[in-house]
């Protein structure tokens, strides 16, 4: 047998090159990595149109300054993000997460609802292809032994245990505690399983107040009146709305306008109340709301990183934690290729199963995965709505004003 | 029964009331096109969404408050309800019923589908200073919004009355309704006729579109839950029927309020469409149709 290897000045030069660029210095070699073409191509699949419209394109514009970021950090990835509208539709993310697997993606990051994400988990399982969660609570999503699953947001138990938590320190800080509380939730999956956590879990949580009554309503609901006057017959001195953002407005407008003022407005781990619209339309009636959900750390580098991008590319537009978790999965898909050094399904699979990334935007410890592919080192943070803008009051450590608490009334003149 | 819930109850039968007036504006179009022409008109909530991105341009891009927009619009409906009828719907009065379905139809995804290409899916929604207002009477307290709507609905329906009963056109169109042949012998030009009637269906849920704004946000997507609602209705009132369709409307804004409030408020639509099935089995033609509809 003979051997075809010739050493031409051709095949010289190439391995010159690439000896050259191993050896360089890292800048080099990441100021290479950027300005070359993207080396993986993430689908990110999240509701831009319908009911979420909103709240999915805030999620966008975490993902849209993810390179840029990255770049600021230093983590030599470029990632091809392709974007894809569920439409606010279960049915149309699976068709979405399908479509982007035929296109090539490499890994699927989305949906910011719990029902949507499932629809696109199970297509990820049969295909074989990973899927990050980037915001969806509902626990069966890492509950069902999907192998090709990670999730970067907590549970809803993990929610409903971190948020009433705070719900104590709240009370102890201000030394005033409501007896009653009345929970108005969305009935879609995510509202569905914070119900039938908090059923199961308040009994064994020594709150000190009473769940006086539960009413549940229609993800697409155009009026909550009757609702919020149920809610308000039940004379409870806390509402504990589990919401999205376009309920969450028709809510806080029917309590101006029934002229209930509880003690407090106060998710036990839900979005809807912090968001960018919510405060711009509600205006002072937004003010003092609290939600107690998991937030960016306003002393991390890399958040310090994401709303000087987000600032300079959206000066509009609110950083909040859809744009921070959003953000986060894209950095989990580039750490995942990064350790992975392949596109390969297993091979990312098997790095984001093995992941430790210390340094990242939302409070709280490593991301790190369990066996069920469950970051659990996520805390929770009480967010007020101060001046129309989210802050965090709790925990202590943190906080970046002063609780308000029982909240002022419709008419106070705190409310300007 | 406590004090609480007597007055809760009352709240929710206000609420429903007044919401209903709203409903039945919206259904009067329907009713009042099919009433006469004999032509169920499929597009009719995709011509309500319309009016509501109308108001809600008007809104955002004017500053014109919707029920100022209501009468420009209820015009702007008018003539475009005509145009619709001589240009569209007249060469199909008297086809076979799934011809005229196919046709509305296709003009319904047309005007969905423009609605997305123009304004596209995201919710729009009117900001007002009375969305946070309400009135008290005693005990009760009334939504602003929705008491303002309920007034201008109110004001619009009685205009209707007084056309189709007070003036030369409107007895005309009343006549063409109750007999064709009849209309045409005494030379009465029914073609016009038709498309006035049309019109002013038009105009009618030009205008609901116009109130709606001031109480929920629009999206291309609501205009078929618009339609299917039109036709809860108009079948429980009795199609063809101007008071059907107001006491229908009345009817579903109760129902679904109180079933809020006795029943899980989530379950709310299933009452109305309970109260449909249960008029479609013991009085077919409506509870204010003739029985010959049936």
């Amino acid at each position: 047998m003979t051997s075809n290897i010739r050493f031409t000045r051709r095949s010289f030069g190439r391995a010159a090159a690439g000896a050259a660029l191993i050896g360089a210095p890292l800048p080099l070699r990441f100021a290479s990595a950027q300005s070359a073409p993207a080396n993986v191509k993430v689908a990110l699949i999240l509701p831009t149109s319908g009911v979420q419209a909103q709240i999915g394109q805030a999620c966008r514009r975490g993902a849209d300054v993810a390179n840029d970021v990255l770049a600021d950090m230093k983590i030599p990835v470029k990632l091809d993000i392709v974007n894809y509208d569920t439409e606010t539709k279960p049915d149309v993310a699976r068709t979405q997460a399908e479509k982007a697997i035929d296109g090539g993606a490499h890994m699927l990051v989305g949906a910011f609802d719990s029902g949507q994400s499932i629809a696109i988990a199970q297509v990820a399982e049969q295909r074989g292809i990973p899927f990050i969660v980037n915001i969806a609570a509902a626990p069966q999503l890492t509950e069902q032994g999907y192998k090709f699953v990670v999730r970067n947001f907590p549970t809803a138990p993990m929610l409903i245990t971190g948020a009433f938590d705070l719900h104590k320190q709240i009370f102890k800080a201000s030394g005033t505690t409501p007896k009653t509380a009345v929970m108005m939730s969305i009935n879609d999956t995510f509202g569905t399983s914070m119900v039938a956590g908090i059923k199961a879990m308040f009994p064994k949580l020594g709150m000190p107040y009473e769940l006086v009554d539960i009413i549940t309503y229609d993800p697409a609901a155009k009026d909550l009146s009757v609702e919020v006057a149920k809610a308000k017959a039940t004379k409870a001195e806390m509402l504990m709305p589990v919401s999205r953002l376009n309920d969450a407005k028709l809510l806080v407008q029917e309590l101006v306008k029934q002229r209930w003022e509880p003690m407090a407005i106060m998710n036990p781990g839900s979005p809807g109340l912090y968001e960018q619209d919510f405060l711009k339309t509600m205006g002072k009636y937004g003010d003092f709301a609290i939600s107690n959900v998991p937030w960016l750390d306003p002393k991390s580098a890399m958040t310090q990183a994401l709303e000087k991008r987000h600032l300079a590319k959206y000066p509009n537009d609110q950083l909040d934690i859809n744009g921070g978790f959003t953000f986060e999965a894209l950095l989990v898909a580039a750490q995942a290729f990064l350790d992975a050094k392949s596109t390969k399904a297993d091979a990312l699979m098997d790095a984001l199963r093995k992941i430790k990334i210390d340094q990242h935007v939302i409070i709280g410890g490593p991301i790190q995965f369990d066996a069920k592919g469950q970051n659990v080192n996520i805390k929770a943070s009480a967010i007020q709505n101060l001046k129309r803008k989210p802050t965090v009051v709790m925990p202590e450590e943190s906080a970046a004003a002063k609780l308000v608490f029982p909240a002022p009334g419709w008419n106070d003149p705190r409310r300007t | 029964m406590t004090q609480d819930f007597l007055l809760s109850f009352a709240q929710a039968i206000t609420k429903g009331l007044l919401t209903g007036m709203v409903y039945g504006l919206m259904a009067l179009g329907l009713s009042v096109i099919f009433g006469v022409m004999r032509v169920v008109n499929f597009a009719h909530g995709e011509l309500m969404v319309v009016g509501m991105y109308l108001a809600w341009a008007a809104f955002e891009y004017f500053q014109i408050s919707p029920l100022l927009s209501l009468p420009v619009i209820a015009v702007l409906f008018f003539g475009l309800g005509y145009a619709l009828q001589r240009g569209l719907i007249q060469p199909f009065i008297g086809r076979p019923e799934h011809q005229q379905f196919l046709l509305l139809l296709g003009v319904a995804l047309v005007l969905v589908n423009a609605c997305l290409a123009i304004v596209g899916p995201d919710s729009r929604g009117v900001q007002l200073e009375a969305q946070f207002e309400s009135y008290e009477l005693g005990p009760l307290v009334f939504d602003a919004v929705r008491l303002h709507a309920a007034i201008a609905a109110i004001v619009i329906a009685a205009v209707l009355w007084l056309f189709f009963t007070r003036t030369r056109t409107g007895k005309a169109i009343r006549a063409a309704a109750d007999n064709h042949m009849g209309a045409l012998v005494v030379g009465l030009d029914v073609r016009r006729l038709y498309a006035v009637t049309f019109g002013v269906g038009a105009a009618c849920v030009g205008a609901a579109g116009a109130l709606m704004i001031t109480i929920i946000p629009v999206t291309p997507f609501l205009a078929a839950e618009y339609t299917l609602l039109a036709f809860v209705i108009v079948i429980v009132g009795g199609l063809g029927s101007m008071t059907g369709a107001l006491m229908g409307g009345l009817l579903i804004g109760v129902s679904e309020a109180v079933a809020g409030l006795l029943a899980d408020p989530s379950l709310k639509s299933m009452f109305s469409f309970g109260l449909l099935i249960a008029v479609l089995l013991l009085r077919p033609q409506g509870l204010f149709g003739p029985k010959s509809s049936s």
